[in-house]
């Protein structure tokens, strides 16, 4: 066994190919993505099949039809893409699966990089399937190798959730080499009829009481898994003198990264208690840390309970844990206080940290339901520091939101479009993608966005309601594939005056420049049949298609402006590179002595290349503006310079 | 090399596309090799470039979270003055901070939506520094053009990568990390990384 440093994401691949994977599917989604960026380049040495789905739902169906032949099949997607699965994989809890099926689905406290906060383990529960939460790295590999073998044996998908920061933290992770030889080693699969597979309504009840019993199984047989841990911390004095009687003792009910945050805030806590109050403040703590969230091992919980005096559950996102508890004691006929969300202990929203649970567990631990405001012990008074006035907010820093890369192709599309619009009424609706930033100031384009597909539809219902007004959808090119088609059919056959943008840079960018089924290349980079957005649309029934680059800018507004006026449904397709894969060498800079430092180039645009010297600024605020190497040449600032005195530079 | 305290947590801050993660693997996978227990986290946001990007380095012989608690850290590494700022919150007392004093200004600046104060930023790091007179532990230093010199502005993470090491603060031997920075760019790229490393490390130790 060796040891590598890894993302938490590189180590789940690197334990679903130690646990033999044959099939990997996957939509790209902050923060999974890596999963299977991971495993698309192990795929060619070790022979598994891995592909990029459209989306969530059509790789969940594709894993379950590789599991009912017996293979071994691995789904990966972030916690919104499981939305989109969840038909699928509502019945196909009731269905079943034959070789072992991992689902892994990353969640987002925080959020990060997401719609929502939804929380995959309610998910699970709902479905009725076994859900593993990791703490680390290391387990998040040691889960994955555990799901596939449960899931196998017991016949269920089984999914395991890991949170960005597992997924996005890199630790130490053994590799098992012996297991990973075996991959090579393939199986032979077929499929055999049966009844079980067809779900009928009378199925559905027989397997629904299968479901209820499995239930009760699993919580049996987790009580024993060595994912649950009970830690007992007897830090501070342990001698005699200090033994006035009883010593309370505090239990902590923790998961997933939370965990991590309380160990700290608990090391930190008693370190702060023994250096200021003399052993004073003696507790004793105990922490069970669950690592198999559903079914709930209650047995291991009770037998907790029974040994604690109270309970602080520690978990991100939904009070999942504390409502399952308390019910579970209650119906076990305990009075032990249960303390969490519910009770205010703990915020329901935002992602945790040490810093929060090292005041909230101090909180707990100096009273049953304390909620005083005094500072925990360690902890100075602030004075007015710079990081004071940074907490505060009122240090003087600039904001810096995400924006388009320097050369951004949205950039130009939303530039042009929105000098088209100039004069007309027009609401132009978003999707999601590196695109949903064309919102941003000083763009400011996008009035909507929802979710993955609703870039047409909410277009669509708006041309609907207010037929006067016009309509402008953006999606990009891989969310195109994975859910505007319907939508677009939709527009069509309900005849519908709006007009579709197509934002194709030829990559998933956002996530991290994954393929996609437009660019004539598979997951593994070998080559691949690329399916042409233009002529998609043109056969799904729409009369006005055209393809144009957004830095063809005449052309481009001039496409616009038709498109626009267009009186069905009509489709731009804005085609250019992101520049992360284009490479371009071509760079701009700005004519000192033609510039009057209008700085139209500044507030019109928004390019990270241009700014004024700040050094310049600071003296009189006069500099003129000039341009950074981030520059791509894509020469929109061109275009509102009313001098003339951005020029391309020569190269030889 | 000082003594290893049990634990050395190190932030490093800056703004997307300057390799702030890439200079956290570095360290980490260093610490690793020394048999130090390790974990990183990196919050990177929405944007593929530009938006403010932290990543936070964990090393010692026990680790629990993989974030920094505030005011924990022993040392902020910025590869940009105002992210500096940003990110004092999680420095100790007694921290150290490494600053390149190039700044990189937000396109809100430009379009006049928020300032950057040069003056007020540096005034913000100095004072940090100075809170118990020990002035040495704020580092000024001009990666960028450094990085330039090296031969690309890519380079500047090799740059800091090398200060940090010139400090003479870290847990790891500097050839330790120059050999982990190495593994970890494209070959290609490996000379022009040794060179932003030494210059950047020769900057600092040779104070």
């Amino acid at each position: 066994m060796v040891e590598r440093l890894m993302m938490g994401n590189e180590a789940i691949a690197l334990g679903a190919v130690e646990a033999g994977v044959e099939v990997v599917t996957a939509y790209p989604g902050t923060p999974s993505s890596e999963i299977v960026g991971t495993l698309a380049k192990m795929a060619p040495e070790y022979g598994f099949y891995v592909e990029w789905s459209t989306n969530e739902k059509v790789a969940l169906e594709v894993a379950a039809g590789a599991s009912y032949a017996g293979a071994r099949s691995l789904v990966a997607m972030k916690q919104v893409g499981l939305n989109v699965a969840s038909d699928a994989l509502m019945s196909l809890a009731y269905i079943g699966v034959k070789g072992g099926l991992v689902l892994v689905v990353a969640d987002d406290p925080g959020p990060h990089s997401s719609q929502t906060e939804q929380d995959t383990r309610v998910f699970g529960k709902f479905a009725k399937i076994p859900v593993f939460n990791p703490a680390t790295p290391q387990e998040a590999k040691e889960m994955v190798i555990a799901a596939f073998a449960l899931s196998e044996a017991e016949g269920m998908p089984v999914l395991v959730r890991p949170t960005t920061r597992v997924c996005h933290g890199c630790a130490g992770v053994t590799i098992d080499e012996e297991k990973l030889k075996k991959n090579g080693v393939k199986r032979a699969h077929r499929f055999e009829r049966d009844p079980k597979w067809i779900i009928f309504p009378r199925l559905s009840y027989e397997r629904h009481q299968w479901l209820v019993a499995q239930e009760k199984k699993l919580s049996h047989d987790f009580s024993a898994s060595s994912f649950n841990e009970v830690i007992s911390l007897a830090w501070g004095h342990q001698d005699a003198a200090y033994g006035r009687g009883h010593q309370e003792k505090l239990g902590l009910i923790t998961s997933g990264v939370a965990h991590c945050y309380a160990m700290e805030a608990l090391e930190r806590l008693i370190q702060a208690e023994e250096a200021c109050c003399e052993g004073t403040a003696l507790r004793n703590y105990a922490v069970l840390k669950i690592g198999t969230t559903y079914p709930l091992p209650a047995d291991l919980i009770l037998d907790f309970a029974a040994d604690v005096d109270r309970i602080l559950v520690v978990e991100e996102q939904d009070p999942y844990l504390e409502e399952s508890i308390r019910n579970l004691l209650q119906l076990a006929g305990r009075r032990t206080k249960v303390l969490g969300k519910e009770t205010g202990d703990l915020p329901y929203a935002g992602e945790y940290s040490p810093d929060l649970l090292f005041k909230a567990i101090y909180r707990f631990s100096t009273s049953g339901v304390a909620r005083e405001s005094s500072a925990p012990p360690g902890q100075k008074a602030e004075t007015e520091t710079a990081a004071s006035l940074v907490k505060a907010g009122t240090a003087e820093i600039p904001v810096r939101p995400p924006v388009f890369c320097a050369g951004c192709p949205h950039r130009a599309s939303f530039y042009l479009f929105k000098e088209a619009a100039k004069g007309r009424d027009a609401v132009f609706t978003g999707d999601i993608g590196c695109y949903t930033l064309g919102n941003a100031p000083p763009l400011s384009a996008l009035d909507t966005c929802l979710c993955m597909g609703a870039g047409v539809t909410i277009a669509l219902g708006l041309a609907k309601a207010e037929p006067n007004r016009l309509h402008v959808g953006f999606v990009g090119d891989s969310t195109f594939f994975h859910s505007c088609l319907t939508g677009l059919v939709n527009a069509v056959y309900n005849q519908t005056k709006l007009t579709l943008v197509v934002l194709d840079n030829s990559t998933t960018a956002m996530t991290g420049h994954q393929p996609h089924p437009g660019l004539g290349i598979s997951a593994t980079g070998a080559e691949a049949p690329a399916i042409d957005i233009a002529t998609v649309c043109t056969a799904l029934g729409v009369k006005y298609v055209r393809q144009v680059s957004p830095f063809e800018f005449e052309d481009f507004k001039k496409t616009a402006l038709e498109a626009m006026e267009f009186p069905g449904p009509a489709v731009v397709v804005a085609k250019a590179p992101c520049v992360a894969v284009s490479k371009s060498r071509r760079r701009y800079y700005i004519d000192q002595g033609l510039c009057r430092n209008c700085g139209l180039c500044l507030s019109k645009i928004g390019c990270p290349a241009m700014a004024r010297s700040k050094r310049e600024t600071e003296r009189g605020g006069t500099a003129k503006p000039s341009i950074g190497h981030t520059c791509r040449g894509c020469g929109l600032c061109t275009l509102v310079c009313p001098c003339g005195a951005i020029k391309e530079v020569e190269t030889g | 090399m000082k003594s290893l305290h049990r634990r050395f947590d190190i932030l490093l801050a800056g703004v997307g596309g300057q390799g702030v993660v890439l200079a956290s693997r570095v360290l980490a996978g260093a610490a690793l090799k020394a048999g130090l227990v390790t974990k990183t986290s990196e919050t990177i946001g929405m944007a593929q470039r530009e938006g403010s990007v932290t990543s936070h380095v964990r090393i010692g012989t026990q680790v629990y979270s993989p974030l920094i608690s505030q005011g924990q850290a022993d040392l902020l590494v910025s590869l940009e003055p105002a992210e500096a700022v940003r990110n004092l919150v999680f420095l100790r007392h007694s921290g150290w901070l490494l600053v390149n004093t190039e700044a990189v200004i937000p396109v809100t600046v430009s379009a006049g939506l928020s300032k950057y104060n040069d003056d007020k930023i540096r005034a913000y790091l100095a004072a940090y520094a100075g809170k118990d007179t020990k002035e040495e532990r704020l580092i000024l230093i001009d990666g960028s053009k450094l990085a330039r010199e090296a031969g690309s502005e890519k380079t500047l993470n090799s740059v800091m990568l090398g200060a940090v090491c010139g400090i003479g603060l870290l847990p790891l031997e500097r050839e330790m990390v120059l050999e982990t920075l190495l593994r970890m760019v494209p070959p290609r790229m490996a000379e022009m990384n040794k060179k932003a490393f030494d210059l950047g490390y020769e900057a600092i130790s040779l104070r």
